[in-house]
C-alpha cells in the first residue's frame, strides 16, 4: 500500500476494496464505454488534465487578490460572483452560479455540503478528500469552531460564525480578509498568500514574514 | 432518503484528517472515473440528481469506509446497468481480467467530438435555473420550518434542519426540483430559498458551535409556516 493510499482512505483500515481492484473495476468499465463509443481517451487525458494542470485553487487566488486591490471589483465580485469571475475567465461546471462571502473582523464563513461533497470547481478545481469524507460533512454544521481549530484557526467567540452548506446548485467561497503588512503588494504577490483552506473558510490566509 | 450520506450534525467520526499536501487524483483510474460522468451524463445515462440518488443508496458500511470516486463508480454502475451500458456479469468479468492483468490497459480510442463538447461544458456548465410562471410562497424575511417529515427518495431536505425554523435570506428564483428530478419525473421548477438557523436551535449548547449561524439553500416544498 502506497502512502497517498493510507492518506486517502476516508476510514484509515477499513476501506474494503484495495487501489488494484478498483483501477481494475475503472478499466473494465472504461473498456466497455470505449466500445460502446460512449467515452474515448482523449476525452479522459483532455478533463483531467484541465483540473490538473488549469483549474484549481490559484484561480480563486487571483479572485481574491483583485478584489484587495480593486475595490470596484471587489463590489460586483459580492454583488454577482459568477459574473465577476467570468471577467477574469474563470466559470463554468459546477460553478454556473456562485457567491462570494466576505470576512470581516466581525464575521467569518465557512462552506461544506453535508450531503454530498458540492464545491465551487471553476474557482477551486476539484475538492481535497478531506472536504468530500464523512467527518467534515458531519462537523462543519456542528462543530465549525472545532472543526477550523484542526486546521489552526482559533477564532474568538465574539467573532460570529456563518456556515454555508451548499444543498443545491449554487456554488459559495470565502472572501478572506486581506492580512496586515501587505500595503503596496502587487496582485500577483498578494495571490500568493491565498490558500484553498481560506477559500474555503477552515483555515486562514498565509502572513507575510516578519 | 433518509441515508448515510446525510451526515450533518452527525457524531463519531472522528477529527478532519486534511493533509497539507494530496495529488488532484490519488491514483489513475481516478482520472478516467472523473470523465465518465459527464460522458454517461451525456450518453443519457442520468442527471446530477439521478447520480446523487445512486450514491445514497451505497451500502450505509461501504459508504463510509469506501473512495470517493468509488462512490461515483457505483452510480455509474448502477444507472449505466439499468440504461443498458453495462451487462453486470461482463463487467465482473473483465474486472477479474483486469485484476489479473493489472499492467494491461483499457483500450485506447479517440473520440474527439466529446473533448470538443467538454472543451464548451467546462467553462460554461449545465445551469439548473428554470424559467417558470409560478409565485413564490414566501419572501426575504419570512420565518419558515423545515418539513419534518421522512423520505424514501432522493432529497436535498438534510436531516438536520428538519422540523426547525428558519429565516428567509435569499429568494433565487425556480429551479430544477432534485426530488422530482432524480425520480424521472422532469426538471419540475421549484422556488429555491436560501435559509437562516441559529445554531443554537438546531444543537443546542454546543461549544463548537457558539455564536454561528447555518444558511442552507431549500426548496419550496421542503418548507411550511412556522
Amino acid at each position: 500500500m502506497t502512502s497517498t493510499q493510507q492518506k486517502i482512505q476516508p476510514v484509515e483500515g477499513l476501506a474494503k476494496h484495495s487501489d488494484e481492484e478498483l483501477a481494475a473495476r475503472a478499466k473494465a468499465m472504461e473498456s466497455i464505454l470505449v466500445e460502446k463509443g460512449i467515452i474515448g481517451t482523449d476525452a479522459i487525458d483532455y478533463m483531467s488534465s484541465v483540473y490538473e494542470n488549469e483549474v484549481g485553487p490559484q484561480l480563486g487566488a487571483q479572485v481574491v487578490a483583485k478584489a484587495w486591490t480593486d475595490p470596484e471589483f471587489k463590489a460586483r465580485l459580492l454583488a454577482d460572483a459568477t459574473e465577476a469571475c467570468k471577467e477574469l475567465g474563470f466559470s463554468g461546471m459546477q460553478g454556473e452560479e456562485m457567491t462570494a462571502l466576505e470576512n470581516t473582523p466581525d464575521v467569518h464563513h465557512l462552506v461544506v455540503c453535508t450531503l454530498c461533497s458540492c464545491y465551487p470547481w471553476p474557482v477551486l478545481g476539484l475538492p481535497p478528500n478531506w472536504y468530500k469524507y464523512p467527518a467534515y460533512r458531519a462537523r462543519a454544521v456542528r462543530d465549525p469552531r472545532g472543526v477550523m481549530k484542526e486546521f489552526g484557526l482559533d477564532l474568538p467567540e465574539s467573532v460570529e460564525v456563518r456556515v454555508w452548506d451548499s444543498s443545491a446548485e449554487l456554488r459559495y467561497f470565502v472572501l478572506p480578509m486581506r492580512p496586515e503588512g501587505t500595503e503596496g503588494w502587487t496582485e500577483e504577490q498578494l495571490a500568493g498568500l491565498v490558500t484553498r483552506d481560506s477559500m474555503i473558510g477552515v483555515g486562514d490566509v498565509r502572513h507575510p514574514e516578519g | 432518503m433518509d441515508g448515510i450520506h446525510d451526515l450533518g450534525g452527525k457524531q463519531g467520526h472522528g477529527p478532519v484528517v486534511h493533509p497539507d499536501d494530496e495529488p488532484v487524483f490519488g491514483s489513475a483510474w481516478e482520472r478516467s472515473v472523473l470523465t465518465m460522468f459527464p460522458a454517461m451524463a451525456l450518453a443519457g445515462a442520468f442527471n446530477i440528481d439521478q447520480f446523487r440518488h445512486g450514491m445514497e443508496q451505497i451500502p450505509a458500511a461501504e459508504y463510509l469506509t469506501s473512495r470517493y470516486y468509488e462512490h461515483w463508480m457505483h452510480s455509474m454502475i448502477h444507472h449505466g446497468t439499468h440504461a443498458g451500458i453495462f451487462d453486470p456479469e461482463e463487467l465482473e468479468r473483465r474486472t477479474q481480467h483486469y485484476l489479473a492483468h493489472p499492467e494491461e490497459g483499457a483500450p485506447k480510442a479517440s473520440k474527439p467530438e466529446l473533448v470538443e463538447t467538454l472543451k464548451q461544458l467546462i467553462p460554461t456548465g449545465m445551469d439548473a435555473r428554470r424559467e417558470a410562471d409560478i409565485a413564490p410562497a414566501f419572501r426575504v424575511g419570512d420565518r419558515v420550518r423545515v418539513r419534518p417529515d421522512a423520505s424514501t427518495t432522493h432529497t436535498r431536505r438534510a436531516g438536520y434542519v428538519r422540523g426547525h425554523v428558519g429565516e428567509i435570506t435569499h429568494a433565487h428564483g425556480t429551479y430544477v426540483y432534485p426530488d422530482s428530478s432524480a425520480s424521472g419525473l422532469g426538471d419540475d421548477p421549484q422556488h429555491l430559498y436560501t435559509v437562516k438557523f441559529d445554531a443554537a436551535d438546531l444543537w443546542g449548547d454546543e461549544p463548537g458551535a457558539a455564536n454561528t449561524v447555518l444558511h442552507i439553500d431549500l426548496w419550496e416544498p421542503y418548507l411550511t409556516t412556522p
